[in-house]
């Protein structure tokens, strides 16, 4: 018996409980209740309302995404120098805030950033003016960044620690300035890191509906908010699953672009 | 001056990335039951937590699945890294595939669609609750596992198992004799990234369980807008703090043991 069927229970199981999932998506996304076909749902995006919460989930996200990159590359580049041979202690000090639960973590946030919330005492105590972010997108962002943020700087750390510092050796040896090294040896080399670091915060950014929840008030609808509620509230499935598909074509760009940058899974998060 | 740039910089990125941590934990100590007051010091939510049972009911399920469906993962997941990992180029690359799926996918897709295949499924019997949690939890978790497992399969010495197969193990003695001792620290790592991940999450949750039934996340959700209860903070205080211990544990038992194979070198 070849060893590759010891794969079987796992095929079988994607194929139950992924595969077919996805194409449940699809069928309801193109179906009315009747079950004929229809393109409503997907051009229910391009109503006012659903466009509004497309763009702003865009927005929000990719400025997440830029700030999580601006802070997480500096870091890993840190983290690297330092030298920490126990690799899997850095990641632990990424990954142990998760064992605090999620939605309280991001609840935390509501008592930090309040009127008179912790960031406003010390504020007011160094004479500085309050900070009145809660219930706006701003804490959104913030929300966004502190959740996601770990995600942008291990599949940096992972490829800049692979890094053979005889490329960056040679590259001064030859006459490159820090700032050329950077640009031309180090950058290039870290980027399928840099694109895995994107896709993992670009994706669950746009796509959260308990971010926005937690930390936006109950006015500031994203697209993930749209679609839990038509499948918990508003029992539209049809309409839920064709938002969703449209959510899914951002998610394959993102995924294609991994694919064609980050070929070898270089830039992977473990 | 740089030195202690890097070393503002870095403790900054650390307050950010715990002092809500800090916050939940201050907050279990807080006699007042609003969380934006403090009422001073008490103990009381931690006595009080284990007489609330639909707290310790979420609890239980909680930890429940994750280390159930760690567990199927763990076992799924090695068998799929090792059948995949003896596959030509074509079908692995169609199998690694398929395995990012959902990793990269957003987690409210995976959510939903799983939703719509048990209601399908729900003409079969089949109905909202313990197990429809367990099946999708299993489903994210493989991905985890087999992505552990699989670098530390790259990384075995294939003529080993030959060789134990030539002095005459049976292919069972060479798995468990050589193979896997190998590929031990990719499953356990694989294990425990999976039952954290089913601990933390909450969106696959919240789409696939029936009305009945709580894991602390839901649990936690349904109670945002008419205010946390003080014994959720305890309570998570407590997990969070038992987990550091015991990952504190785990990383600092072998350097000693490398330090005191140190120190009984130099003696000699």
């Amino acid at each position: 018996m070849s060893k590759k069927y010891f794969a079987a229970p796992y095929l079988v199981w994607a194929v139950g409980f992924i595969i077919i999932p996805l194409f449940m998506i699809v069928f309801y996304g193109f179906t009315d209740r009747s079950g004929a076909f229809t393109l409503e749902n997907i051009l229910a995006i391009l109503s006012h309302e659903h466009a509004k919460a497309l763009w702003l989930s865009i927005l929000l996200s990719l400025v997440s995404t830029v700030i999580c990159l601006v802070l997480a590359y500096p870091l890993a580049m840190i983290l690297t120098k330092r030298n920490v041979n126990q690799h899997s202690f850095m990641v632990l000090l990424f990954i142990l805030p998760m064992w605090m639960n999620f939605l309280l973590r991001t609840l935390a946030w509501q008592t930090l950033l309040e009127k008179n919330g912790v960031i406003n005492a010390v504020l007011s105590f160094l004479h500085l003016p309050a900070l009145e972010i809660i219930n706006t997108p701003y804490a959104i962002v913030l929300g966004m960044v502190y959740n996601f943020l770990p995600f942008m700087v291990l599949p940096i750390y992972n490829v800049l620690a692979k890094i053979d510092p005889n490329v960056i050796n040679a590259a001064r040896d030859l006459g490159a300035n820090g700032v050329q090294t950077f640009f031309r040896v180090i950058f290039p080399l870290s980027i399928p890191g840099v694109i895995s670091g994107i896709t993992m915060v670009f994706v669950p950014a746009m796509t959260t509906f308990v971010i926005s929840t937690l930390l936006g008030g109950s006015k500031i609808l994203l697209i993930g908010n749209v679609i839990e509620q038509e499948f918990t509230q508003g029992n539209n499935w049809h309409l839920g699953s064709g938002l969703s598909l449209v959510l899914m074509v951002f998610i394959l760009i993102s995924m294609a672009f991994v694919m064609k940058y980050d070929k070898d899974g270089e830039g992977a998060m473990f | 001056m740089k030195k202690h740039a890097e070393r503002i910089y870095l403790a900054l990125i650390f307050i950010l990335l715990y002092a809500p941590i800090a916050t939940l934990i201050v907050l279990s100590f807080n006699k007042s039951k609003t969380r934006s007051k403090w009422g001073g010091f008490t103990l009381k939510w931690y006595s009080s937590m284990f007489q609330n049972s639909s707290i310790m009911d979420a609890l239980y399920t909680t930890l429940l699945i994750a280390l159930l469906s760690a567990a199927a993962a763990t076992l799924i997941g090695t068998m799929a890294a090792m059948g995949i990992s003896s596959m030509n180029r074509r079908m692995k690359t169609i199998c690694m595939s398929i395995t990012n799926i959902p990793m990269l996918n957003a987690d409210i897709v995976t959510g939903i669609s799983l939703m719509l295949l048990f209601i399908a499924l729900g003409a079969f019997g089949v109905k909202f609750g313990f197990g429809t949690v367990l099946t999708a939890h299993i489903t994210f978790n493989i991905p985890y596992v087999i992505l552990s497992v699989m670098p530390k399969l790259k990384q075995t010495n294939k003529s080993t198992y030959e060789a134990a197969l030539d002095l005459g193990a049976s292919p069972v003695q060479a798995f468990f004799k050589v193979v896997f001792p190998d590929i031990l620290p990719g499953v356990l790592s694989g294990f425990l990234l999976a039952f954290t991940m089913s601990l933390d999450d909450f969106v696959i949750t919240h789409f696939t369980k029936g009305p009945g039934l709580d894991t602390l996340s839901t649990k936690i959700y349904t109670e945002v807008k008419k205010g946390i209860k003080p014994e959720m903070y305890s309570l998570s205080t407590l997990l969070f703090l038992s987990v550091l211990l015991l990952l504190l544990l785990i990383n600092l038992a072998p350097n000693a043991k490398k330090i005191s194979a140190e120190n009984k070198g130099n003696k000699k």
